[in-house]
């Protein structure tokens, strides 16, 4: 059997189970833990914190995770730790998680830090040389959002994280970087491969892929959820790398959830474009080539994927302010619940239109429910029972704020049968877009510093 | 299809199973038949024009169709139906999660043989 290498990811996005993480790290038996923190606009919310806050800006949940690994890490000296929990900060994650380690006693360990991915200190140049970040999806020029711009991050690729391995650091810490490169650079690090052995970067980018969302590949959000084992004690995923880039997908004994071809099946297709074309910025892998078959009980084999040169630019995920926004919800029961319910909605609208706002996006969902009746609707003279899920979007803060005052008044002027008021006014929230775009590889510049922990 | 196969239709998701995700303001749907004979007649009958006229009330300017033999799947890259997509979307469906669930209540026209295309579990 040739040799293979182990890696996990234990965070599949902020807010996925805070234990996995350990949990895995210390039954996986894995060699490297990789963990996603940065969702496309995820970096709009650390900016938000780093304004106010120069220090902030990273995921500080990562840095209790760090406290929770050095155990692991006492009786596993070897294992890696790679995240993007650095966010546009990865600095000041170091230094936090370097406190944590050296109060852990973990002192002498390596600590690695890639950075060069924010665009925002060079943007003003970037625009003046003429480069325009026109959109992937609209085409507009970003003149259109440039004064209203909050973060712009180039997804790198596997390189740096590849050169921290090899000058010894144990946690790596990431701003952007494309998500299956986590996957990539153990791999690319542990057999030596080169930039341009396409063929095997892009089966380790699918078995990036196929981990980047942790237990989607393990029975999470499985068309036959309801049959897998123990969903509770769900077990994240490993990918046993061997050195022609092929994979067996798997996860720890003892845990919950499954590993079938029909579970990996579904998460190779996941967030697909053209097949022929995945792009990373390690290299453009076509899906059409490889195969997917059950070689054990929760192991399966990728093989076969094929790669060529990527593209010479790379991807580029930017947020801007885009206004304000509120939801708020009711639940009616009444016959006719819907036309009720978008009635309401209407009364809502035109309230705050009186208050002198006129709405820049306004829309009433109404999502059927049956939470209250028992039995549901039989005819329909019965009354039913909808959700009414009202949302409204404005440049302008006050109208947004008129708006969020204008929903609970409901349960008194509205129709019979209405309820669901309990949590109140709803928050207003900063709207931040996304602007997909890309930019020349030759103009960014990875760069990877690595320290060790000290006494 | 003509009037004799429109009364004998099946739901999609008696041949097949699916995912979907977003990309921005596009959603894609991957839809994986259970057997070869089931991918053979997914890629007859789930036109692109299909699937786009059953998404008509989420408004898709376009609907792209790949094809992946290997795994016995079809791509389909439903353009602009996610409302602006991610945190700009004001729908409760932002990331185009429940599509994949929704396409398999698709009525397709039945194959004569329905039954060797099942899972092997539920044939």
């Amino acid at each position: 059997m040739s040799d293979i290498v182990r890696i996990g990811n234990g965070q599949g996005f902020w807010g996925d189970d805070i234990d996995a993480p350990v949990r895995l790290a210390a039954g996986g038996r894995i060699d490297f833990l990789t963990l996603d923190y940065l969702a496309e606009v995820t970096m709009s919310i650390l900016a938000k914190q780093r304004a106010r806050d120069a220090d902030a800006g990273y995921a500080r949940d990562f840095v209790d995770v760090v406290t929770q690994l050095a155990d692991v890490w006492r009786e596993q000296p070897n294992l890696v730790v790679i995240a993007n929990a650095g966010g546009l900060n990865p600095q000041g994650c170091a230094y936090a998680c370097i406190e944590r380690l050296r109060s852990a006693g973990l002192t002498g360990m390596r600590v690695g830090v890639v950075t060069g991915d924010d665009l925002m200190p060079s943007m003003d140049r970037f625009i003046a040389d003429g480069h325009n970040f026109s959109n992937l999806e609209t085409f507009e020029l970003i003149d259109f959002v440039r004064d209203r711009l909050v973060t712009a991050n180039a997804y790198i690729g596997a390189e740096p994280i590849v050169e921290a391995i090899s000058q010894g650091a144990n946690l790596i810490i990431t701003g952007r970087v494309a998500d299956p490169s986590m996957t990539v650079a153990p791999a690319a690090a542990r057999f030596g491969w080169s930039a341009d052995d396409h063929q095997r970067l892009a089966g380790a980018t699918v078995a990036g892929h196929l981990i980047e969302c942790g237990t989607q590949v393990t029975g999470g959000i499985f068309t036959h959820w309801d049959e897998i084992p123990d969903p509770a004690n769900i077990g994240y995923p490993i990918v046993e790398v061997d050195d022609d880039g092929n994979c067996v997908v798997t996860k720890p004994d003892g845990t919950g959830g499954c590993v079938t071809s029909e579970t990996v099946k579904e998460q190779l297709v996941y967030e697909l474009g053209d097949p022929a074309a995945y792009l990373s910025p390690d290299v453009t892998v076509d899906f059409t080539t490889l195969t997917a078959e059950e070689v054990g009980h929760d192991r399966v084999a990728v093989r076969g994927a094929t790669g060529r040169p990527p593209p010479d630019t790379y991807k580029v995920s930017a947020t801007y302010h885009d206004g304000y926004r509120a939801t708020g919800t009711l639940t009616l029961v009444a016959p006719r619940a819907s036309e009720l319910g978008i009635r309401c909605g209407e009364i809502v609208q035109e309230r705050v239109r009186r208050a002198g706002y006129h709405l820049e996006e306004f829309s009433v969902e109404c999502i059927e429910t049956f939470t209250l009746m028992s039995p549901p609707v039989k005819s329909e003279d019965d009354a039913g029972e909808v959700t009414l899920r009202m949302t409204a979007k404005d440049p302008r803060r006050a109208a947004i704020e008129r708006f969020t005052k204008e929903i609970v008044p409901l349960v008194t002027t509205g129709p019979q049968g209405i309820t669901g008021y309990a949590a109140g006014r709803p928050k207003v929230q900063e709207v931040f877009a996304y602007w997909p775009t890309l930019i020349e590889r030759r103009l960014i510049q990875p760069d990877v510093r690595v320290v060790e922990v000290g006494s | 299809m003509s009037a004799s196969s429109s009364e004998h239709t099946i739901r999609l998701g008696e041949i097949a199973h699916a995912r979907s995700g977003d990309k921005g303001d596009s959603a894609n749907i991957g839809v994986l038949a259970y057997t070869d004979a089931g991918y053979t007649w997914l890629q007859q009958q789930v036109t692109a024009e299909r699937v786009k006229a059953y998404f008509d009330h989420l408004g898709p300017s376009k609907v792209d169709r790949y094809e992946l033999p290997n795994l016995g799947a079809l791509n389909f890259v439903l353009h602009d139906v996610l409302d602006g997509g991610g945190s700009r979307s004001s729908r409760v469906d932002a990331q185009g999660k429940t599509l994949g669930r929704i396409i398999l209540d698709m009525r397709i026209p039945a194959p004569d043989e329905v039954e060797s295309m099942r899972r092997k579990s539920d044939a």
